[in-house]
């Protein structure tokens, strides 16, 4: 029973307790823990000057009014004054600078990392390549649809929740090499107190050391176009052991990958294939229905393209265009992918064009 | 300021050739007189200010609940880009080159702004300006989507096709900025009557002379950014593109190099209001005359070295950031020593409460929590958790609604028995301040909460932990929102009809303004009033 009770308030509670959460997360790092006390610091420092001014101003209200019968007197300058009020908040001021920069340094230090880690912002998905290892996937929200558009209740996850996160491991320096394919974007975790701006041309250093495996979440904190609210960052530190066996798993399944590739399909399992690839990789844009946002993202139903000759559509898959938001999905998607969702497009979405193409077709 | 005292005589004795307005149309249309383009300043402000507010509460709908209710993302993101742009160049500005239109010539005892055909110009053109903009929401592609800071390369490669239109439109209101601010400056070194030295200024003409500089320096930086821009989408330039050899890094370096005096550009009239409104309601003088001036000044000069601390996660080198960081420090010193010299003039004053003060006390408490979470900004370290979070949008609201709106109100019922001859109601006056006062509060209180729980700013959606806060905002913004009608209301009202307003207006009120008969004639000030 008391078991019970108990399970009962946790329930009750947690949620109630991040609802109402009223300051910074304190973090899982060293050095997000110096963030937050330096946080802190300058806030009680604001307090206090606060609660000084404020007071002398509201028992000025209250004291010095007409209707209780206050003179005003007749002073307007005190030298001494103005340059005591100016010179104690110079001294507070560096008082603060010095720690800052301190862990502004710390921050900065990126070297000696153990695993090299380069973070790639889409529009709007990251891309996650592990430099040391042959590993290199995307991360793409993977709240339903039907969440979103209020069809179904909400996970507690809701929008932080990814297909791929990125995974790293505890007690590890792990450096970021942080970048972007198209507009900027930025990639945060609270609890890393790590924020880098992702700018197409640049590459940005970061670092995170967590004590403590679990699973750390954040967003895109810089605006990148229509879908910059969906597109979480969720990252998963393991312990070293857990850590080797997924390194592990992940060139297993990227063997397996390859033999898909070679493998023939037939057309009901492209289409069927496919409506997955598209409603991941493509809806975003070109909508669920296929139908496109007029001036913005052209239709797939009855678009020349997807009815036009398979190679031209294979190819604008492939490589993109040019000077639009048409990303190269060569990078992003298998053979077997690419070739599932060019013939999902051409047989469905309204579209009967009924030819379709194989993974070995595919020319990455 | 030095005691006023004025030759009456002179202005009672008003020149039998001077004549009324023109009548009818004509009389907006070609009009060169200063209070007639300050009211035309005002009243578009006004109608902006209506416009940006309904697309904050389309914004705030959307975001009282999580999941996507009313808007699409994209159009979203047109509403927050739209709001920011039209409440800047549209509301907040014009409603201070409208308060410096009427107030200028009036409170230096000048008859008219030093160029006025030039200030019938500078006017007009911002009607197009806007309506250019505004239409963009109709055309293909939709509005500008950007955000009101139009980093590239979203704002370039990526934007829709509006984004000419954009330019355009900016490029006009920065014409118009410029204009403005070359006649202000040109009125006030040239025009002032005779013993009205520069530090016998009123402090709201002080600080309007220093925000003109500050516009003549930058409006030509934000002129040459969207030029910039227009290159790189149709004349095949790369100065923003990476792919073509450009630095999308550099936009944001000269953007807020234009942007970062821009915020001061909206402060500092507004420090000069509250640096008149405090005085007479406290009837007692202006506590530190001069050291108001300098602090001001300094503020302005500290405005052009600071702009990178809006970049802190850009990946600056350390030096950068430190330099960034102290520079930005030190801009609270001289601002610490306005909100003290405010707070020792009230010091063993005898208060009264009437509308504009109860605006002007809430405008020294709120800018001064915006100031401490500037501060808190300022820090480096801490910015990476703030940066582009909703603490930052906390931040800029508390400076701006509370801060300049909150000056801007207070300024009209302050000098509105002198533009229409009758005095306030105060019962609507208290009305409108205190259902805006809790209304702002309860939108923008709660936003430094969710910021620091880690909600990013400009989304559509958001994580269900900050769904609370986020309806209390929503509440708080439908309260301030509907509030604003009471304003119109007043205004209109006291234009219309109202208990007559003496030439002194407010009792401790001191300045070459109250010595002129309530309302204000067509023409004042023809002969110039001596200054001892």
């Amino acid at each position: 029973m008391s078991k019970a009770f108990t399970l009962a308030l946790s329930l009750l509670s947690t949620p109630a307790l991040a609802d109402w959460q009223l300051n910074m997360n304190e973090g899982v790092t060293a050095l997000s823990r110096e963030i937050f006390d330096l946080h802190m610091l300058i806030f009680w420092i604001c307090v206090v000057i606060g609660v000084a001014v404020f007071g002398v101003m509201f028992y000025s209200i209250f004291k010095f009014r007409k209707s209780k019968g206050a003179v005003a007197e007749h002073w307007h300058e005190n030298t001494t004054v103005e340059v005591f009020w100016t010179v104690i908040p110079s001294i507070i001021l560096i008082a603060m600078a010095v720690p800052a920069t301190a862990t502004l340094m710390d921050m900065y230090d990126t070297s000696e990392a153990d695993v090299d880690i380069q973070i790639t912002g889409y529009q709007w998905k990251w891309r996650y390549q592990y430099l040391d290892e042959d590993i290199d996937f995307f991360s793409n929200l993977s709240t339903p649809r039907e969440e979103i558009v209020n069809e179904s209740a909400k996970n507690p996850n809701y929008l932080l929740e990814v297909d791929n996160a990125l995974v790293i491991p505890a007690n590890k320096k792990v450096r970021f090499l942080v970048t972007a394919n198209d507009v900027i974007h930025s990639w945060w975790v609270p609890h890393f107190a790590v924020k880098k701006d992702a700018i197409p041309g640049f590459i940005n250093e970061a670092w995170v050391k967590v004590e403590e495996p679990g699973v750390y979440r954040g967003q895109c904190t810089e605006l990148c176009g229509k879908d910059h609210g969906f597109m979480p960052v969720v990252v998963e530190v393991k312990s070293e052991a857990d850590y080797a066996q997924w390194v592990a798993d992940q060139k297993a399944m990227k063997l397996a990958m390859a033999n898909e590739a070679s493998k023939k399909f037939s057309m009901d399992e492209l289409i069927a294939k496919g409506e997955g690839v598209y409603q991941a990789a493509c809806a975003g844009c070109h909508q669920p229905n296929g139908q496109g946002i007029p001036g913005a993202f052209p239709a797939i139903t009855g678009s020349a393209i997807a009815t036009g000759a398979i190679d031209a559509h294979v190819d604008i898959i492939v490589n993109g265009k040019t000077g639009t938001a048409m990303q190269a999905f060569k990078e992003q998607l298998s053979a077997a992918d690419i070739a599932a969702v060019v013939t999902y497009q051409r047989n469905a979405l309204g579209n009967t064009v009924g030819d379709m193409v194989q993974p070995s077709a595919i020319q990455k | 300021m030095a005691t006023v005292d004025v030759d009456l005589p002179h202005v009672k004795d008003e020149d039998p050739h001077h004549h009324g307005p023109a009548k009818g149309l004509g009389r907006w249309l070609y009009t060169t007189n200063h209070k007639d383009i300050g009211s035309m300043y005002l009243i578009f402000s006004l109608s902006m200010f209506m416009i940006g507010g309904i697309m904050a509460l389309i914004i705030r709908a959307e975001l009282f609940q999580p999941g996507l209710q009313l808007v699409e993302p994209n159009f979203f993101n047109q509403m927050t880009t739209m709001h920011g742009l039209i409440m800047v160049f549209g509301a907040v500005m014009p409603a201070f080159v409208g308060l410096a239109n009427w107030m200028i010539p009036m409170q230096i005892g000048a008859p008219d702004m030093a160029l006025p055909r030039m200030n019938n110009w500078s006017f007009w053109i911002l009607p197009f300006a806007f309506l250019i903009l505004l239409s963009s929401l109709f055309m293909p592609g939709g509005a500008p989507n950007f955000g009101w800071t139009f980093y590239a390369p979203l704002s370039t490669t990526y934007a829709p096709e509006s984004v000419t239109f954009f330019i355009f439109g900016v490029h006009i209101m920065g014409a118009s900025s410029i204009m403005g601010a070359i006649n202000i400056i040109a009125t006030i070194l040239n025009m002032r009557a005779p013993g009205m030295t520069l530090m016998k200024m009123p402090l709201f003409v002080w600080t309007w002379l220093i925000t003109a500089f500050l516009l003549i320096a930058v409006m030509p930086v934000l002129a040459g950014v969207v030029t910039m821009m227009l290159m790189d989408i149709h004349f095949g330039t790369s100065f923003f593109n990476a792919a073509g050899g450009g630095d999308p890094v550099l936009f944001q370096h000269v953007f807020w190099f234009f942007g970062h005096p821009e915020v001061y550009i909206m402060i500092l009239p507004a420090f000069g209001i509250i640096s008149e409104i405090i005085p007479t309601f406290a009837r007692k003088r202006l506590f530190g005359y001069s050291s108001m001036v300098y602090a001001v000044a300094s503020i302005a000069l500290l405005s052009f070295v600071v702009w990178a601390h809006h970049m802190f996660t850009v990946g600056m080198p350390l030096v950068g950031e430190v330099f960034f960081m102290f520079a930005t420090m030190l801009i609270a010193v001289p601002t610490g020593v306005k909100v003290f010299n405010w707070v020792a003039t009230m010091f063993r004053g005898s208060m009264t409460f009437e509308t504009p003060m109860l605006f002007a006390i809430a405008f020294v408490v709120l800018f001064t929590i915006g100031g401490f979470s500037g501060l808190m900004l300022a820090i480096a370290p801490a910015d990476f958790q703030y940066h582009d979070t909703y603490f930052v949008v906390a931040h800029f609201h508390y400076v701006l609604v509370p801060g300049a709106i909150f000056s801007i109100m207070a300024a009209t019922y302050y000098w509105l028995p002198k533009w229409t001859g009758h005095q306030l109601n105060e019962t609507m006056g208290k009305l409108h301040f205190w259902l805006s006062f809790v209304g702002v509060n309860v939108t923008f209180f709660p936003m430094h909460f969710v910021g620091l729980a880690g909600m990013p700013r400009r989304i559509p959606d958001y994580a269900l932990q900050f769904a609370d806060f986020n309806s209390m905002a929503s509440v708080g913004a439908f309260i301030f929102g509907f509030s604003q009608l009471v304003f119109i209301y007043n205004v209109i009202q006291n234009v219309r009809a109202g208990e007559k307003a003496t030439a002194q207006v407010w009792d401790g009120a001191q300045g070459l303004e109250w010595t002129i008969p309530s309302p204000a004639p067509y023409h004042t000030f023809s002969k110039p009033p001596k200054v001892d």
